[in-house]
Parts: structure tokens; C-alpha cells; sequence
């Protein structure tokens, strides 16, 4: 399995194909000026203020998007051209032979008595580690005795856990990985992206403090390197959060820190828009991109169809979690550029390396409406076509 | 009517999700910043009601089915087709006629100009948009526009490109 997976991780991943409509990639003007060019016998310098017929653009641009849209689709499992003999990436195929089925009795077999067992042990003991291991190494006196030893423990334990989940993981461009002092960006699937980076190098974790057995394994990780954990309700203070983060990353003898600026997990097919937070700190940014290989199990994490243990559970029993990840060469903001068209930048960059589609979207849409700004951007557009024809009108 | 959207691969478009109420339609964002939006999803749902079946929906699409050359000539003598010129020139018209009276008056043309420009344009030159339309293309006099006015208007749009949408496979 492992060697099948490696063959694949060497060609690039294919970005996602473009949908099932033909769509013209033309501006509102442009396709309002068509239209109407196509139905007048007027002269041409003469352009009419407002046609009947531009309505033609806005009814057929509703249309495509209900029919296929560049967003929802985001926020669900990708789906693959051919089977993995998994239910759970069962959309509708058709021709499902009895052979086949046998063939799928057989995985389930395999996954669920041989393969789970054997993960979960495994799982066990890498977290129990990891709490024991911080626990036992924040008792030791401040120094460098105490660093690299909560270094070895926090990537030993994050190496089993990742033998957990059989990650099979392609690290390309390693020496790019990112030194203290900076802030390290990728694209967010799943939870397993903190586990698939923490395995490769030393990283202080940000986020927000859990209960439970989360709660537990921060406050044991925070005992042996400083992470920057956040109350609930200190997260929607932005100040605050730019000011501990700009602490943490000026203090040259803390390790980087690991943001995932989607804010939230995407179905690992685009990028989307990046939250400008993390970008105005000025800090040299690392940027990462991750790709998952679906066919051996599909990484992304449904937060709204499933809890924690759910997903973790459906994740150790797929065949393997196949990914790549590339450390891109680190960038800086420019002079001339503002946090979000940094932002947008590094976003870029990460998507082409990925192979994802680069959306401006905001992963937020997943839960809340999108603003009316959008809205009211086009209406404007839209009224400068007509506006402004009607000031050469009366010019002439 | 089946033969009407026979065209349309259903296995190919991807609605999962069970379509029932307009939250739905306006759940999708790029639907939403659609200035027209609202009047479109309203197309989808028959008179008086707020849930659209997936038979509903697939007659308001197949409205969008490219002309195909070798459809033009056959059965003159059977039901049109739902996406030939004229269906589709009735489609645009019911977006702009809000009542559903078959005439757009000056009211409901402002309305949906209004919907376009958003806050950018001022109610008087609306208004003289409005009317020089109105001007433009009515012929019985009747300070509105019917479907065949409409039609008129339009003659020489070409309404199959511009309200048709390919599917790729």
C-alpha cells in the first residue's frame, strides 16, 4: 500500500476540473455589450442607456450558478472519478458487480478488525505519550536541556500519532521549513494537518482552549514549550490576539507559529480566502501548501455531518492518508502592499504549488450569508453602464 | 413533458441537496450577490407556493437547453418545446412582469431597474429610463409593454445563444 501510494504522490495533482456547465469567462460589461450589440441596428455610437435585453445577462448568471456554483461545493467531500471500495465515497456509481461487492466485504474486513485495532493502540499511546511525556519534561529546570527534550517528545509523539492514522507523508522542499520567529501558513483541511506539520518540525500551536481531552493535552503541551492558547472569550478581541501572536514571534528563542488563515476546514480543492490577521503582524511568513491524495481515504473534515470522534474514527478506518506537502521559500510584505493583498499573495502562491483552485470566497460562507457589499458591487457595475452612456447622451 | 427535458442529463447535474424552499437557492453566494436574484429564484416556484420538487425544477432549467439544428424542423405539429425562442423570451418577460397581468407597466419596469442599480442612480433618471423604454417599445399606446411588444423589442437579440447553458459532458 505504502509503495502504491509513493508512485502516486510523484505527479503533480491535477487541479479540480471546472464543473459540468460551459462558462464564458467575460465581465458584466462585456456580455451586456454583446447582447445588446447583437440586437440593435442602431449605430453604434449611439448606445442606448438601458435594453431590454440585459436582463438576458443577469437571468443566465443566476442560472449557471444554481446549476454549479464555485462555492458550495467547497464545503463537501470531493468526489472521485473511480471507487476506492469505500461506502463512504459511494456517490451513485452504477455498475457495482457482485464481484465488486465481494471485494468491498472483503475491505470492510480488513479496515474494521485488522487495521482499526492496530490504530487505535496506536493512537493511545502517542497521546498518552505526548500528555505524560510534556508533563514530566515541564518539571525539568528552564534551559537547553529542557528544549530539546520537549522537542524529541513533542515530535516523537506526533510521529506515532501519525503512524496512527497511516499517514503517508511526501515532505518536498525541507529546507524551506520555517525557523523562529515566523509565522507558518497552509491551507486547512482537517485537524490532521496540525499532526501531519508537528510530525516534521517544531511548531508553537495556536488556538482556542477546549475541554476534555483536548483541554488536557494543551494544557500538558504548554507545560514543556510555550504555546499560545486563547480563551474563548479573548479570540474575538482581534487586539488582543495580534498582540500576543506579536510577542510570541519577536521573542527570536520561541518556535514558529502555525496559523491556518481559512479559518476554517475546506474540502482541500481550492484555497480560500485568507483572513488578513496573521499578514499585519510582519512577521516572515513560511507558507505551506498540503494536498491530499483522495483515493485512499478522503481527509476533509465536515464539521457540520460530523463530531470529532466520528471523523477520527472514519479517518482510521480508510485504507491511508496519502498527502504532500510543500514548505514554499518565505516571503515578506512588500513596501507597497496592505495585510490582504499580502495575503493574497501568499494564497496564490500556495495554490499553484497545490494544485487548488485560488478562490476569493470566504471560507466563513460555509455557516453565515455573504454580505451585501458583493451585491451591491455589481449593482453598481451595472449602473455605470447605463449612468454612463446617459452623460454622452447629454453631452452631444 | 418528459420529452421536454429528456435532454438534460439528470445523473450530471449535481443537486444532493433536496431543493424545497428558497433559503435553500439563496444559501448558494454567488446566487445571492445576483442583483436579480430574488426574481429568479421566484421563477422556480409555481404560483402561490414556497416548495419547488425536483420535477419543478427540472422544467425551469430545461428552459435553458441549447436549440439543437436538428430539433428546428421536426413535430411542427406536437407541444413547443420549453426551450425554444419564444419559451425562452417568455422566461425574460416573466422576470420583469412582477404580477403575473402579462403586461410590464412603468411601476414594474422601475422595479426591476431599481433591483439592478441598486442605490446608484436617482429615482428621476430611473423614471426617464423608464419611460423611454416604455416609449421605445410600445405600439397599442397602452403605457406598457405585452409579450408581443417584447418579442418585437427583441427580434433581433439572439436569445438561443445568450439564454442557453452547454453542459460539458
Amino acid at each position: 500500500m505504502e509503495r502504491g501510494a509513493k508512485e502516486k504522490n510523484h505527479q503533480l495533482y491535477k487541479p479540480y476540473t471546472n464543473g459540468i456547465i460551459a462558462k464564458d469567462p467575460t465581465s458584466l460589461e462585456e456580455e451586456i455589450k454583446e447582447i445588446r450589440r447583437s440586437g440593435s441596428s442602431k449605430a453604434l455610437d449611439n448606445t442606448p442607456e438601458f435594453e431590454l435585453s440585459d436582463i438576458f445577462y443577469f437571468c443566465r448568471k443566476g442560472m449557471e450558478t444554481i446549476m454549479d456554483d464555485e462555492v458550495t461545493k467547497r464545503f463537501s467531500a470531493e468526489e472521485l472519478e473511480s471507487w476506492n471500495l469505500l461506502s463512504r465515497t459511494n456517490y451513485n456509481f452504477q455498475y457495482i458487480s457482485l464481484r465488486l461487492t465481494v471485494l468491498w466485504g472483503l475491505g470492510v474486513l480488513i479496515r474494521y478488525c485488522f487495521l482499526l485495532p492496530l490504530r487505535i493502540a496506536l493512537a493511545f499511546t502517542g497521546i498518552s505519550l505526548l500528555v505524560v511525556g510534556t508533563t514530566v519534561v515541564g518539571y525539568l529546570p528552564n534551559g537547553r536541556f529542557k528544549e530539546f527534550m520537549s522537542k524529541h517528545v513533542h515530535l516523537m509523539c506526533y510521529r506515532i500519532c501519525v503512524r496512527a492514522l497511516t499517514a503517508i507523508i511526501t515532505y518536498h522542499d525541507r529546507e524551506n521549513r520555517p525557523r523562529n520567529g515566523g509565522i507558518c501558513v497552509a491551507n486547512h483541511t482537517s485537524p490532521i494537518d496540525v499532526i501531519i506539520l508537528a510530525s516534521d518540525g517544531y511548531y508553537a500551536m495556536v488556538g482556542q482552549v477546549h475541554g476534555g481531552l483536548m483541554g488536557v493535552i494543551q494544557r500538558a503541551m504548554v507545560k514543556a514549550c510555550p504555546h499560545v492558547w486563547f480563551e474563548r472569550s479573548e479570540v474575538k478581541d482581534r487586539h488582543l490576539v495580534a498582540k500576543r501572536l506579536t510577542e510570541h514571534v519577536q521573542d527570536k528563542s520561541k518556535l514558529p507559529i502555525l496559523i491556518f488563515p481559512e479559518g476554517t476546514c475546506i474540502n482541500n480543492t481550492s484555497v480560500m480566502m485568507f483572513k488578513k490577521g496573521s499578514f499585519e503582524i510582519g512577521a516572515t511568513v513560511y507558507p505551506v501548501a498540503i494536498k491530499y491524495d483522495p483515493q485512499f481515504g478522503d481527509a476533509f473534515w465536515n464539521s457540520s455531518k460530523y463530531g470529532m470522534v466520528t471523523y477520527l474514527l472514519r479517518m482510521m478506518t480508510s485504507w491511508a492518508i496519502v498527502c504532500s506537502v510543500w514548505y514554499l521559500p518565505p516571503m515578506t510584505r512588500e513596501a507597497d502592499e496592505d495585510a490582504v493583498q499580502f495575503a493574497n499573495r501568499v494564497k496564490s502562491a500556495i495554490a499553484r504549488q497545490g494544485g487548488l483552485v485560488d478562490l476569493l470566497w470566504d471560507g466563513g460562507l460555509k455557516r453565515e450569508k455573504v454580505k451585501d457589499t458583493f451585491k451591491e458591487e455589481q449593482q453598481k457595475l451595472y449602473s455605470k453602464m447605463i449612468v454612463g452612456n446617459h452623460e454622452d447622451r447629454s453631452r452631444s | 413533458m418528459t420529452k421536454n427535458y429528456s435532454g438534460l442529463d439528470v445523473s450530471s447535474a449535481k443537486i444532493e441537496k433536496l431543493w424545497s424552499g428558497r433559503e435553500d437557492f439563496q444559501r448558494i453566494p454567488e446566487l445571492a450577490i445576483n442583483p436579480l436574484g430574488d426574481r429568479i429564484i421566484n421563477a422556480f416556484f409555481p404560483e402561490g407556493e414556497d416548495q419547488v420538487n425536483f420535477r419543478g425544477f427540472m422544467r425551469t432549467l430545461a428552459h435553458f437547453r441549447p436549440i439543437e439544428d436538428n430539433e428546428k424542423s421536426k413535430d411542427v405539429n406536437g407541444p413547443e418545446p420549453l426551450n425554444s425562442r419564444s419559451n425562452k423570451l417568455h422566461f425574460a418577460f416573466r422576470l420583469y412582469d412582477l404580477d403575473k397581468d402579462d403586461k410590464i407597466s412603468r411601476d414594474e419596469l422601475l422595479q426591476v431597474l431599481r433591483m439592478m442599480v441598486g442605490v446608484n442612480i436617482s429615482d428621476e433618471q430611473l423614471g426617464s429610463i423608464a419611460d423611454r423604454t416604455i416609449q421605445e417599445a410600445d405600439q397599442d399606446g397602452d403605457s406598457a409593454i405585452s409579450f408581443t411588444e417584447f418579442v418585437k423589442v427583441l427580434e433581433k437579440v439572439d436569445v438561443e445563444q445568450k439564454m442557453s447553458i452547454r453542459f460539458l459532458h
